[in-house]
């Protein structure tokens, strides 16, 4: 099961937007924290993020699927893993201790807005092809 | 959902900077104010955010942590015909700086529009999600 989710595109976008939504929860957080005296810009480091989720790593700690039979399949938690936070190194930090610059937030946010977008037609695109493929090419 | 959450640190960002613009609004409005109901001059109004952590969620929204009075004292103007004017003829004007508030205020409203533009942006987001697979 596990070698068959690795490699089914399904399995990899759900992770894929996953943690970008993830991350778009990050940087929504850094934005909205722009004024606020001590607080310090974070971010995910994204391709590791994803590898981390797919290899199963993120999940090792989350609840496993309870069987109650050998032949039941084994799959990690459902829970979403939470990778690594880490804290943005600043350009330019402000002298109250915040370390959040608009631009680089900005930027990010657009790029993972944009790469989520991205992910969803590639996901759209595996679930028409096997639309297709279930309704023997007539639909 | 995930996106959820981004709509929920945006809103609490959008909250704190009204309530900012709020008591910028209420400073540029007293900035002429010498006597209060305690008879002494308007203290400028200062909102100081904190980060507010959402349960379960490694997101963190922002919070009003507390309004402040500046109770540095303000400027002393000879007036003296004023009412509330000393014996020396001087009157003890609020601490209130024009320039330092507008500058202030279109901080306020800078990070109010960003925030605005990340919930539109999520809603999209999470607008193109509901329409996975309809094709």
């Amino acid at each position: 099961m596990d070698r068959v989710a690795e490699f089914d595109p399904l399995y990899f976008s759900e992770a894929a937007l996953r943690m970008r939504a993830y991350r778009q929860q990050i940087l929504s957080s850094n934005m909205a924290n722009v004024d606020t005296p001590g607080y310090k810009a974070r971010d995910i480091l994204f391709s590791q993020a994803l590898r981390e989720q797919l290899e199963g790593v993120a999940y090792s700690n989350a609840l496993p699927l309870a069987a109650t039979s050998d032949r039941h399949y084994r799959i990690g938690g459902s829970l979403p893993g939470s990778p690594a936070l880490l804290y943005r190194s600043a350009i330019q930090p402000s002298l109250d201790g915040n370390t959040v610059d608009v631009e680089i937030e900005r930027a990010h946010f657009a790029d993972n807005a944009v790469r989520t977008e991205a992910a969803m037609t590639l996901l759209n695109g595996v679930i028409a092809s096997r639309r297709m493929a279930l309704s023997g090419n007539n639909s | 959902m995930s996106l959820m959450r981004s709509f929920q640190v945006a809103s609490t960002a959008l909250s704190s900077q009204s309530l900012r613009l709020n008591a910028l609004a209420s400073n540029l409005a007293n900035a002429e104010s010498v006597s209060g109901p305690d008879g002494k001059p308007y203290k400028p109004r200062q909102v100081v955010f904190r980060p507010a952590p959402i349960l379960g969620e490694v997101a963190a929204g922002v919070e009003v942590a507390s309004v402040t009075e500046d109770q540095r004292p303000g400027p002393l103007v000879y007036k003296p015909g004023h009412p509330s004017a000393d014996a020396n003829g001087y009157l003890r004007m609020p601490n209130v700086n024009p320039v330092e508030v507008m500058v202030d205020m279109i901080s306020a409203s800078r990070s109010y529009q960003m925030n605005i533009e990340v919930m539109n942006t999520s809603k999209q987001l999470m607008l193109k999600m509901l329409d996975l697979g309809r094709s």
